[in-house]
């Protein structure tokens, strides 16, 4: 487990170090996942060492969302001045996205899997 | 006796008591949506937060005492963002077929959630600095609050939007996905992560595991691809 841990933290730590030297604007975490994608194609037997670790850590990743939700009590000022129109745009909006991409995704699929003659 | 007043000044003095609220907060969340089957309105964060903030009100505790209890779990974000890879690994031959629908799919999810915000608050009449800080909603939470700064935005309300976000999605995917008739658990789940980022993951996760891996997929390469283009559609919208 702390096998694990030490390596998740390490990649990060150089995804961190590696966006803000050469001032990307991907997030270290994200380069972190990416390092980790090449050292796990590379180092296979990996996968079933960090397995157990990464299955809890992704089982519970709603609760690494709690304390970010609970800055709501930092912003009722802003929220209940324009709380109704910001409930419709979130809502609005993020099923026009998750529409627009299901329905991208349909589409290209069956032109990818069945090319037209 | 012990003196309680004594003792709450302790406590609320130390990490230990909020910490501690936060993983009780969602264990007892969690096995409350377990035990009613998942339902999609159930959702553990919700739920959580609605345990937590009126004990914060009560007791006038600010957000900035809780935060130093809370940060630790806060904090394992990134990890969990790097844990990632894992699922990502396991199904990279499946992946490997479908390139071009999560490429495409992922630039028509992600500009979409940019522009319907942007463009709706700015129908809404919403301030500039809100309209702001909602353009990154979509993308995990750590990316959101970065974009949110560098275009002028309020980091801590995005936060809070981002979560609202998230479960917005989270709570929405199973019932829109079931009423579009959407049986492919790839295309489900690819959406949701695109959409409302590590909350609908999670939620991609309870349902099934093909749907969380390419929810992963949707949030990760989301988290770059906004990073991107919300200074560029900013500068061109607002």
């Amino acid at each position: 487990m702390l096998g694990a841990i030490g390596l998740l933290l390490a990649c990060q730590l150089v995804g961190e170090v590696v966006t803000r030297g050469a001032g990307l604007p991907v997030p270290g975490p994200v380069a972190g996942l990416a390092l980790l994608i090449v050292i796990l194609r590379l180092r296979p037997g990996l996968a079933a060492r960090i397995r157990p670790t990464v299955t809890v850590i992704l089982a519970n990743l709603s609760l690494l969302f709690v304390p970010a939700g609970v800055g709501v009590i930092g912003n009722l000022d802003a929220l209940s001045a324009h709380g109704p129109a910001l409930i419709v745009v979130l809502v609005v909006s993020t099923l026009l996205a998750m529409l627009a991409a299901v329905g991208t995704f349909i589409g290209v699929r069956r032109l990818t899997e069945r090319p037209a003659p | 006796m012990t003196d309680v007043a004594q003792l709450w000044s302790y406590l609320s003095a130390t990490p230990l008591l909020w910490l501690t609220a936060t993983v009780l907060a969602y264990v007892l969340a969690d096995a409350l949506a377990r035990r009613l089957g998942n339902p999609p309105w159930a959702n553990p964060v919700l739920m959580s937060v609605c345990l937590i903030a009126p004990v914060l009100w009560i007791t006038a505790t600010d957000y900035a005492t809780y935060f130093e209890g809370a940060q630790f779990i806060h904090f394992l974000l990134g990890p969990a963002t790097v844990a990632l890879a894992l699922p990502l690994v396991d199904n990279l031959d499946t992946i490997r077929r479908s390139v071009a629908p999560i490429l495409l799919a992922l630039l028509a999810g992600s500009v979409v959630a940019v522009c319907s915000a942007i463009l709706l608050a700015l129908a809404l009449g919403l301030p500039e600095a809100v309209i702001l800080s909602l353009s990154p909603k979509s993308t995990t939470a750590p990316v959101a609050l970065g974009v949110s700064e560098a275009v002028g935005g309020i980091p801590t309300l995005t936060a809070v939007l981002v979560i609202l976000t998230g479960i917005i999605g989270a709570v929405t995917v199973t019932p829109l996905m079931t009423l579009l008739r959407v049986r492919d658990w790839r295309a489900r789940g690819f959406a949701v992560g695109v959409a409302a980022h590590g909350i609908g993951t999670a939620r991609a996760f309870q349902v099934n595991q093909t749907a969380g891996a390419y929810a992963g997929i949707g949030m990760a390469l989301n988290a770059l691809l906004t990073s991107l283009i919300v200074p560029l559609i900013v500068r061109w919208l607002v």
